[in-house]
């Protein structure tokens, strides 16, 4: 157990070549917290969990996981540091089966509670297409098997980019129904989201984007319609 | 009769071209990368067999238990140290560094070797052969060769797609920033595909070797026979890629029993017939 | 706002090309037997090396198989003065159209590959060209064949007035082929070719025809390389297939030229060549370890320099000798607008 939170963001700048994405940015996460990051789209909301992932690093501020400072660390690496994160637009891999992107995600053998057989239990249809090539599956059951991918890493903490994204509602609550049954053993989440009715109701912290920069930051039950619109969009 | 056997022939040197091309093939699949300097790989890996054999006093199919390690990490390092450093969207980069590696190593031989004719002894069983029919004879060095292609490419096959390093690869051709995500190291990733690759081209070499005269020159050639074996076959598929093989071994050998200096040609012109009539090849996996 | 093509530093480099092309007319009159053979090997590198900039830097296409163009000019030029009684000097000038019609169906054929298979497809036609001339015996097989001494003799009243006829005929040659080449880069096709250069895909959302341009660079190519190399055998006055479709000679070397001077600069292969032409005299004794080493430093410079030499010293400095990039100046143009 880390003394102190879990994720320590400090005052991170990140950029695409000249363009400013993240201005000053910071962020902390306990063990065993739900957070939700809302806002607009190019607020920053999937650099942010890029720079946690290391798939790319800011030009400056801090990043310290478990003690351990992992700014400048490769993507590869962020596995083994105990981050995993599920892509957005999911992003399985088309040359393999379901099964396949399943155990791909458990490559790397991290202990934890996540085999094949509990993601199967968790998410059942998957289970029934277990042969099939990944792209033969529905948007929702690929956001499961996207999902069921990086819970195999066993990781701490679990970056969700815009799960719910071109998803019907009705999917979107099946899947976030069973974010009690994932964060069970203390699993850390960031999610990151458009709809914000989901976030809101799945998470206890929530921060609010703008234009790269935190907007707004309160607990999920102090916070109304007003005060979200006037951070999302700036008014 | 005799046309039988010259298929038959055709067919056998056909899985030597098959072997040629599945390197080759490999490569392209995993990462993209056309490697320019592959024929002389193959020659290089001859070479090598040959200092084995000097130097042992192993005859040239024990030598394989030292050429193939030899060759593999020589691949492990060409790729980490140099070729990984060429990839990106760009297509001149790994182009041109592997035409002056081609370079590299042809003149490199030529210094070390000289240009002269070498080939490789394998003693009693270059002469062995079996009859099936009356003047249907089968060769016993050829037939080992062709086995062990077909053994190779099904060895391929297997790898890719019932083991954990063959999702590995597979996943990192598909998209190489979510393959980090798993915890994979690509550079790693893509030098394990090259060991693999030099691995057949070190049989091929070997192989090469004992059946016929090699010098440092004659890369480019099998160069071309492994492309056009790929092409012949239709990309993306190891399957296809040795009818592909078969089906060059035997029009050379239609070609030569014709006329001797038409052997090559043969070959060039099933390769630009298919490439006009049927592009994509007879049996493709993938498009493009 | 007018587009202008000249800076101060290409105003400077058009004048000292006009200066250099006047000095290189007179070389017989100041150049000794050996300097005009020696410039005449440069000329034909620095348009070859150019084509092959134009193919590969412009339109994206990399052959490994140009040597196919070189050797077919070189077969077409002795087919027509041995077996047709063409005057040498006219049939150079047969030979590039002849090249540009052999090269369309070829073009039709290769075109369906892509990348780096394409590069090896244009080698596996320079081979089928090879194989093919080894056929023909009447021009020599296998072993080639020697143009026949009174044809040679035939072409000038002396050896005197045949070596500088030679000599302005490469140089005529190569002036040609610049000019046609900065010409196109200059027009508004030119302007697609650098978009192609520079982004194929964006290219072709933009509605740029690529696979025509690509097509009519590569007919274009094949005709001015079929030149050269008709120009390069009668300089040889011997041919055979081992020579006239040499991958090291007409294709490595020309390479090695390119990447050294710079890929997609026109400046690039004179650069490149100048430099190549130094380094082969220093180094010409050391046979293939000189070729190895050639093979590493185009490695080197590819990974480390990729604009090539010239490429880096336009990015420090922002010359250009050409005036062949567009910029926008204030001003009015012809008909009074701004």
């Amino acid at each position: 157990m880390p003394d102190g939170p879990l994720l320590k963001i400090s005052a991170i700048d990140a950029f695409y070549g000249d363009f400013q994405a993240l201005f000053d940015l910071s962020l902390s996460i306990d063990v065993g917290q739900v957070i939700a990051v809302i806002g607009a789209n190019g607020a920053g909301k999937s650099t942010l969990l890029k720079c946690i992932a290391g798939l790319m690093h800011p030009a400056r501020g801090e990043i310290v996981f478990a003690n351990a400072a992992i700014t400048t660390i490769p993507a590869f690496e962020a596995l083994r540091h105990g981050i995993a994160l599920v892509p957005e637009g999911r992003r399985l891999f088309p040359s393999l089966t379901v099964e396949e992107n399943l155990l791909i995600g458990g490559q790397s053998r991290r202990p934890g509670p996540w085999t094949l057989a509990r993601v199967y239990e968790l998410f059942p249809v998957l289970a029934e297409r277990r042969n099939l090539p990944a792209p033969a599956l529905s948007g929702g059951q690929q956001q499961m098997a996207a999902i069921g991918r990086a819970l195999m890493g066993n990781p701490r903490l679990l970056l969700c980019d815009e799960i719910s994204l071109g998803l019907a509602p009705i999917v979107v609550r099946d899947i976030y129904a069973r974010l009690p049954q994932i964060i069970a053993e203390g699993l850390s989440l960031i999610i990151v989201e458009q709809d914000i009715v989901q976030a809101l109701r799945a998470a206890s912290h929530v921060y609010c984007l703008q234009e790269g920069r935190v907007a707004l930051q309160a607990p999920a039950r102090d916070l109304t319609r007003e005060k979200i619109s006037a951070a999302y969009f700036g008014v | 009769m005799q046309w039988l056997n010259v298929i038959l022939q055709g067919v056998l040197i056909g899985g030597l071209y098959a072997m040629f091309a599945a390197g080759l093939s490999l490569i392209f699949g995993v990462m993209r990368l056309v490697n320019i300097a592959h024929g002389d790989l193959i020659v290089l890996a001859a070479y090598v067999s040959l200092m084995a054999t000097q130097a042992f006093g192993m005859d040239p199919l024990t030598s394989l238990l030292l050429v193939v390690p030899v060759m593999a990490l020589i691949g492990y390092a060409l790729q980490r140290g140099l070729l990984n450093y060429t990839l990106g969207d760009d297509l001149l980069p790994p182009l041109l560094v592997t035409f002056g590696l081609s370079i590299i190593i042809q003149n490199g031989l030529l210094e070390l070797f000289t240009a002269d004719s070498r080939k490789l002894q394998a003693g009693a069983i270059e002469i062995q052969a079996f009859q099936l029919a009356q003047n249907l004879w089968i060769g016993a060095l050829p037939l080992i060769q062709f086995v062990v292609a077909v053994a190779v490419i099904a060895g391929l096959q297997l790898l890719f797609y019932r083991t954990a390093l063959g999702r590995a690869l597979r996943a990192t051709s598909d998209d190489q920033a979510v393959a980090q995500l798993m915890g994979l190291d690509t550079r790693h990733v893509f030098a394990v595909a090259m060991a693999l690759s030099l691995a057949v081209i070190a049989i091929a070499g070997v192989f090469l070797a004992v059946r016929a005269n090699f010098d440092p020159a004659i890369g480019p050639a099998r160069l071309i026979f492994a492309f056009e074996a790929v092409i012949i076959g239709g990309l993306g598929s190891m399957w296809g890629t040795l009818a592909g093989g078969i089906i060059l071994g035997v029009s050379q050998a239609i070609g030569a029993q014709i006329d001797p200096g038409w052997q090559l040609l043969a070959g060039h012109i099933v390769f630009l017939a298919i490439l006009a009539v049927r592009p994509q090849g007879l049996f493709p996996k993938v498009s493009g | 706002m007018i587009v202008e093509h000249a800076t101060r530093s290409s105003r400077i480099g058009l004048a000292l090309i006009a200066v250099t092309i006047v000095v290189l007319t007179l070389a017989p009159y100041w150049g000794d037997r050996q300097t005009l053979r020696l410039l005449a090997e440069m000329f034909t590198f620095i348009a070859l090396a150019s084509l092959w900039n134009l193919l590969a830097g412009y339109a994206g296409l990399v052959s490994v198989g140009q040597q196919a163009f070189v050797g077919l000019g070189g077969y077409v030029l002795f087919a027509l003065a041995m077996l047709f009684d063409v005057n040498p000097i006219l049939a150079v000038f047969v030979a590039g159209p002849a090249g540009g019609l052999v090269a369309i169906p070829v073009a039709l054929l290769i075109f369906r590959l892509r990348g780096a298979y394409f590069a090896i497809g244009t080698w596996v036609v320079a081979e089928v060209f090879r194989l093919l001339a080894s056929q023909i015996s009447v021009l020599g097989g296998g072993s080639g064949i020697s143009l026949p001494a009174s044809l040679v003799i035939a072409m000038a009243p002396s050896r005197q007035m045949r070596e500088f006829e030679m000599y302005w005929l490469a140089l005529l040659l190569t002036i040609a082929i610049l000019a046609v080449i900065f010409a196109l880069l200059r027009s508004r096709h030119g302007l697609a070719l650098t978009a192609i250069r520079d982004n194929e895909l964006a290219a072709q959302s933009n509605g740029i025809g690529v696979w025509n341009i690509k097509f009519t660079v590569y007919v274009l190519t094949a005709f001015g390389t079929s030149m050269v190399g008709a120009f390069i055998f009668l300089q040889k006055l011997r041919i055979s297939p081992d020579t006239a479709f040499s991958v090291n000679d007409w294709t490595a070397f020309v390479i090695f030229i390119t990447v050294i001077g710079g890929i997609g600069r026109i400046e690039g292969p004179i650069i490149g060549t100048i430099i190549f032409f130094a380094l082969r005299q220093t180094f010409a004794g050391l046979g293939s370890l000189y070729l190895l080493m050639m093979g590493a430093v185009a490695i080197v410079v590819m990974l480390w320099a990729p604009k090539g030499l010239w490429g880096m010293v336009v990015e420090r400095l922002g010359w250009q000798v050409l005036p062949l990039q567009r910029h926008l100046v204030p001003g009015t143009d012809a008909r009074g607008k701004s």
